[in-house]
């Protein structure tokens, strides 16, 4: 970058970059949004400084401070837009005080504004006044320093309409007036709450994904394991930050067993265990461990131990039901979550047999949101074959085959009802 | 120049698809995976979709006064799109030779399907031509 100021006279970069350039991502960019109050340019400024070192870096050489060259650039284009925009402005006759404000930009980082700048910036792209899949993309885009090319390639949708959605997102916040600043004491939780949220369903995109052939976006999950994990380094007393970072390190580290060669989902009780990623295991649970006995136990919480649960039995029929049947009370008594109710039910059928599970199923017909959902189908499905009812178990999986919107997961669930026609078919010689 | 291949199914068909043994839906399954694959590394893949059973679908029309009516399409159609795959190729021939192998996907004992394919051209757009 010819006039940046910085000698680009490093080491050859050997290295990839992408890692280096996620990471500075969200610290420039607080530093950019700092010094010149708007975040949408900010963003676009820093988008552009990204691009100017992955194209110029591999051939001049990492320089010495990436992230004070990063940050010049970003500077520059600040300053140049602002140039612009009151050149602009007085020949329409009014003063720029903007321009000079910002000729004088200097890289100077204020070490102890950085890491609140980070934080300040997830907490603005998950707020709850953008919508949750634009809230993602902003996530991912501005804290995660991943390009709108491959946010959309995750996601599966054109590049073009990734971009509006960042846009648009950028546009809402610009139009809400949210500032960058730290939520007060008093919203803070509930705007944790919406981080957490946020890089939760980064992750469960990533590991189940919604749509598509494909079962796993490795890729998803292995960015909001970053984020929660940055996020934990700048807020290490919370313990549900603690909680959602061991659930998504003990559910991802059965990623590799969850599929087979031919793409076919594994269920858990299936599962090659051997496949499972046991140094991810033990940090899962180390962290689980150390964190609970804290107190103040939230539902990450709650859900990673239940994973610590499953992942600390070598073989399927060694898995300690009555505990996870415990940890599933309490869950059920912190949220009004029919998903959660429903595993209830299967933890439940576990321990007193599959009458109980299918009669707390029930229970669930009338509450609407779950009511036509295909787990309850595929639940109860599993329920009924347990029950040694085969008839009405096949009928189940095929409805839930009907509704699920996952192909892998259909062809899934029709297999299973092929399987049980095909016994039944050998015990009875009729379907 | 891009053809779209529709896979489609009557009522019955996808009543049948369901009750397939699962070694005739593992066949079949693996059939699929392999042909995206191929159309991929042959480079002439554009896209590709299954779509969700017709019984969860809707039609939806406008009425007079703008208000919606909806209707289960099973009243309305005799086949339903199951999928398709679009492929940018040199010529019909070859969207016509592609349709074939999709139409032979294994079916039921593992013999050839034969499920039609309807091949249709995608016309270019003016997003082909940059504007």
């Amino acid at each position: 970058m010819p006039g940046v100021g910085i000698s680009v006279k490093g080491p050859p970069v050997d290295v990839p970059l992408d890692p280096l350039l996620r990471e500075l991502t969200p610290q420039v960019l607080g530093t950019v949004v700092r010094r010149f109050r708007d975040f949408a340019a900010a963003e676009d400024a820093v988008q552009e400084a990204l691009l100017a070192a992955a194209t110029q870096w591999p051939d001049a050489g990492l320089p010495e401070n990436p992230r004070a060259w990063l940050t010049q650039v970003a500077f520059r284009r600040m300053t140049d837009q602002i140039r612009r925009e009151s050149a602009r402005r007085r020949r329409e006759g009014e003063m720029a005080v903007e321009a000079s404000r910002a000729a004088e930009a200097t890289t100077t980082i204020d070490a102890a504004a950085e890491e609140d700048d980070r934080l300040v910036l997830l907490f603005m792209c998950c707020h709850p006044a953008l919508t949750l899949s634009s809230a993602i993309a902003l996530t991912l885009r501005a804290v995660g320093g991943l390009t709108t090319a491959e946010i959309a390639k995750a996601f599966l949708v054109p590049e073009a309409t990734m971009a509006q959605r960042i846009s648009r997102a950028k546009q809402s916040i610009k139009d809400s007036g949210i500032p960058f600043q730290l939520p007060t004491s008093e919203e803070r939780a509930q705007r944790l709450r919406a981080v957490l949220h946020v890089l939760y369903l980064i992750f469960s995109e990533g590991y189940t994904s919604s749509a598509g052939p494909e079962l796993q976006r490795v890729e998803l999950s292995r960015e909001a394991i970053r984020l929660t994990r940055s996020l934990r380094d700048l807020l290490s007393n919370d313990a549900e930050i603690a909680g959602l970072l061991a659930l998504m390190l003990l559910t991802d580290a059965r990623r590799l067993a969850r599929v087979n060669g031919e793409g076919e989902l594994i269920p858990l009780t299936h599962q090659d265990r051997a496949l499972w990623d046991r140094p991810q295991i033990a940090e899962g649970i180390a962290l689980i461990s150390a964190t609970l006995p804290k107190g103040s136990v939230g539902p990450y919480q709650l859900q990673a131990a239940i994973a610590a649960v499953h992942d600390e039995a070598t073989r399927t029929e060694d898995t300690d039901w009555p505990q996870i049947l415990a940890l599933y009370d309490l869950l059920k008594r912190m949220t009004d979550n029919p998903m959660v109710a429903l595993n209830h039910a299967i933890a439940a059928a576990m321990v007193y047999g599959p009458t109980k599970g299918l009669e707390l199923v029930d229970a669930l017909k009338t509450d609407t949101r779950v009511a036509d959902h295909h787990r309850l189908d595929a639940v109860r499905a599993h329920l009924l074959e347990m029950a040694g009812d085969r008839g009405a178990a096949v009928k189940h999986y095929r409805a839930a085959a009907a509704k699920t919107g996952s192909l892998p997961e259909r062809n899934y669930l029709l297999m299973q009802a092929a399987r049980l026609s095909s016994e039944m078919r050998l015990v009875d010689g009729q379907e | 120049m891009k053809y779209i291949l529709m896979m489609n199914a009557d009522k019955a068909n996808w009543d049948t698809y369901t009750k397939w043994s699962k070694e005739d839906l593992q066949r079949n399954v693996a059939f699929m995976r392999a042909f995206s694959k191929e159309l991929k590394n042959s480079g002439v893949f554009v896209a590709t979709e299954g779509l969700g059973w017709p019984n969860e679908a809707k039609i939806v029309r406008a009425g007079k006064d703008g208000e919606v009516i909806t209707d289960g399409v099973f009243a309305e159609s005799k086949e339903f799109l199951a999928g398709y795959w679009i492929i940018d190729v040199e010529s019909p021939e070859q969207a016509y030779k592609i349709a074939a192998r999709a139409s032979a996907a294994p079916g039921p004992g593992g013999t050839p399907g034969n499920m039609p394919i309807e091949v249709r051209q995608v016309l270019s757009s003016f997003a082909d031509l940059g504007l």
